[in-house]
């Protein structure tokens, strides 16, 4: 394991899919004057596919502002994040839009699924705003959550679901129109510790492919063993990277 | 999406509920108001609407509306008859006379009073007939007798010879215009028609015509008001009228003996006040004799010689050119007496004050229960942004929420309406109202477009709320 800053991973016999993010010279900031927060300091960072990469750190470092800015939710001041070769940080709002509706699946830690659907409903939504109709979307969204062992519950509504089986519709929201890239933002922190592994694990089954990627924001330590690499950051910026498979690179 | 919009609307119940109940109030109390204020205004000039035939009315150049009664000197009736491009004239009185009616006969609460009321009756009139409002006023007030209420006389024989001011048309002797036509309906319609008896029954000495609401004021202890409420057909109804006028039944009209002929339907006048028909020279006989006695002068329009109809307008300028009375055609005449009261009267201010009003509340709480409803799913409206859901298309998400909401608050609000004017035109626990109720259509779309601003201003704040909301919201626990 080594330590570098800037951190980026450069590509070892262990990365099966090619870089799939490529961040250079992040910098974002939140406020002004003596308010003024420097969340991301000049972050340079690769993310693979066919792996599952976590992003660790102390409360406030930048994490999250870090996986906004990569889904393209949240603008940058300076610096480049490209997916799969497309620069998300040069395009427009509009096209930033289309460009998340068609490539990236969310996860996020409150789940955030709408209490009036039922779970096939809530899974069906990115295929909705594709353009898809209701009855074939809730078909492909009922098959996916078949998939991962929710197929008994593909009408229950949130409210009859546990914190776990939310998670998990929340998974198949992210993966019903198969995204290339997977967010999600602390995806076990509603959880309890046997639950998060289980949503854990049901991540690295289901979601990693050789081309897709699947970034986790995450501090909880105990979900760290099922990430390939691991980028921890401090400060607003990448202090080091981990490399499960093949130890640390620089 | 839209679909995802409405199952968002509908699933929380209560704030789905709060929005439509604005809604619903705003609609329901603008369709209500209005068309009680409409109802009043067609009651202002109910006997120009009532008095069908002539379409020509001729009246003192200083006459403002219909009730603003300026006597004319009979000889106007020939200058009018001599206008070119006038068929026929004839005169009708129009004014007030004292009705006093005495102890009703025996025969007459046998021939009308049915058995079953007598118990009713009886309670009625074991105590004062109080109300809310009375009750608070007692409270403010106490120590004030109530006014008894008129069927008491069927109890206590020494209320008697009671005086009720009536309504007193006289019709042309000869042709009968100004008289209700015949009919056998009952029910809203506006116009006057005959429901018992006939127009030609005037001709008999000392006979009159009375309108059925009138007459039931008339006679109270005769039920002759409650076809509703006694469950009665139309025809039941008719007959127990039937039966009613065959014992000829007397009233007193100004100390001269007047004997009811006939009942007709009438529109329902401003006062409410019984409207009495006979004829133009009967009616002189039962009022104080003065020097000009002539209201109105009712005239037709004829054809020009080569068989050409004369706009009625043109016949009213010659006559106001050759006579120098005034002359405007019954539709004219009428909108010139709504004008009177819209101008005069407070009448207009009060219900606009009360439609703003519901206006204003039904903006209050639909908006408010609109905005927080967005603000609950702020979170769900960032994620669905998130997801690559465009501001296009969850602006039109929220305005399809605020059109469905606003399209059955309509709906119900209308509905509410329709219910209250039919319940009150067909009576309350039994009872008829005295209500003026009437629904023009331009009242609908007038509240549609009420509704629509409401929602809109409803949405707005919520449109502005979630076109600003950062997706990144969706990060934040």
């Amino acid at each position: 394991m080594s330590q570098s800053h800037p951190a980026v991973l450069t590509r070892t016999e262990s990365d099966p899919g090619g870089v799939a993010v490529r961040i250079r010279k992040l910098t974002k900031h939140f406020g002004a004057g003596d308010q003024r927060v420097q969340a991301l300091a000049g972050i340079n960072l690769d993310i693979y596919a066919g792996q599952m990469s976590l992003i660790v750190g102390p409360s406030g470092c930048g994490k999250t502002t870090l996986l906004s800015v990569i889904a393209g939710i949240l603008d940058a001041d300076e610096g480049e994040v490209s997916i799969f070769g497309s620069a998300i940080t040069r395009m427009s709002d509009r096209m930033k839009t289309r460009f998340r509706a068609k490539n990236i699946g969310f996860v996020f830690q409150q789940y955030n699924l709408l209490p009036a659907l039922t779970a096939a409903e809530n899974a069906a939504i990115p295929l909705v705003i594709a353009g898809w109709s209701k009855v074939p979307a809730v078909r492909r969204a009922s098959e996916v959550l078949t998939s991962i062992g929710m197929g008994k519950k593909v009408k229950s509504l949130p409210s009859q679901l546990s914190g776990g089986q939310m998670q998990r519709v929340a998974i198949a929201r992210a993966l019903t129109h198969d995204p290339k890239l997977l967010v999600c933002d602390e995806p076990t922190a509603a959880l309890d510790h046997e639950t998060g592994l289980t949503v854990m694990e049901l991540l690295r089954e289901s979601a990693v492919k050789p081309d897709r990627a699947v970034v986790i924001v995450t501090h909880d330590n105990r979900v760290f063993q099922f990430g390939d690499r691991i980028a921890h950051m401090d400060d607003g910026v990448c202090v080091q990277v981990e490399d499960q498979n093949a130890g640390a690179a620089a | 999406m839209y679909w995802i919009a409405l199952k968002m609307l509908v699933g929380d119940r209560a704030k789905f509920l709060g929005i439509v109940l604005g809604l619903t109030f705003a609609a329901a109390l603008i369709m209500q108001q209005g068309s009680i204020f409409c109802g009043l205004m067609l009651r202002t000039c109910a006997q120009i609407s009532d008095i069908t035939g002539a379409d020509l009315w001729v009246m003192d150049p200083s006459v403002r509306f219909v009730d603003d009664i300026k006597p004319m000197l009979e000889s106007n009736l020939q200058r009018v008859r001599g206008v070119s491009g006038v068929k026929w004239a004839v005169p009708l009185y129009k004014g007030n006379a004292r009705a006093k009616l005495t102890f009703t006969p025996a025969e007459l609460k046998e021939k009308t009073y049915l058995p079953q009321d007598l118990e009713r009756e009886r309670q009625a009139m074991a105590g004062p007939v109080s109300n809310p409002f009375t009750k608070v006023l007692d409270m403010l007030k106490p120590g004030i007798d109530y006014p008894v209420a008129p069927p008491a006389r069927w109890y206590d024989s020494r209320i008697q010879n009671v005086i009720e001011q009536v309504i007193l048309i006289g019709v042309d002797d000869t042709s009968m215009v100004g008289a209700p036509p015949r009919g056998s309906l009952v029910g809203l319609a506006p116009h006057g028609r005959m429901l018992v008896g006939d127009p030609d029954d005037l001709r008999r000495p000392d006979s009159i015509i009375v309108d059925r609401v009138g007459l039931a004021k008339l006679f109270p202890d005769c039920h002759l008001d409650e076809p509703f409420a006694k469950q009665e057909s139309d025809q039941e109804y008719i007959e127990r009228l039937r039966k009613f006028v065959s014992a000829a039944p007397e009233i007193e009209m100004n100390d001269h003996r007047a004997i009811i002929v006939g009942v007709c339907e009438a529109t329902r006048t401003f006062q409410s006040n019984p409207v009495v028909y006979t004829l133009y020279s009967r009616a002189k006989q039962f009022i104080p004799m003065e020097r000009k006695m002539l209201s109105f002068i009712l005239a037709r329009t004829g054809e020009e010689e080569d068989g050409q109809k004369i706009p009625a307008e043109v016949v009213a300028q010659r006559i106001q050119e050759q006579t120098g009375l005034g002359a405007r055609t019954s539709e004219k005449f009428m909108y010139r007496t709504i004008k009177y009261y819209l101008i005069y009267t407070g009448i207009p201010i009060n219900f606009g004050i009360t439609v703003f009003l519901g206006f204003l509340v039904g903006t209050a709480i639909a908006g408010q229960t609109f905005y927080n409803f967005t603000i609950e799913n702020l979170k769900q409206f960032g994620a669905l942004k998130a997801m690559g859901a465009s501001n296009l298309r969850i602006v039109a998400m929220i305005l399809l929420q605020a059109a469905v909401a606003g399209v059955l608050g309509y709906g119900i609000g209308v509905g509410l309406s329709t219910l209250f004017g039919w319940k009150a035109a067909t009576g309350w626990q039994g009872q008829p109202t005295e209500l003026a109720f009437f629904t023009p259509w331009q009242l609908l779309p007038t509240a549609a477009v009420a509704i629509i601003l409401i929602c809109v201003l409803a949405s707005l704040l919520s449109v502005q709320r979630v076109i600003r909301l950062e997706p990144a919201i969706v990060f934040r626990s």
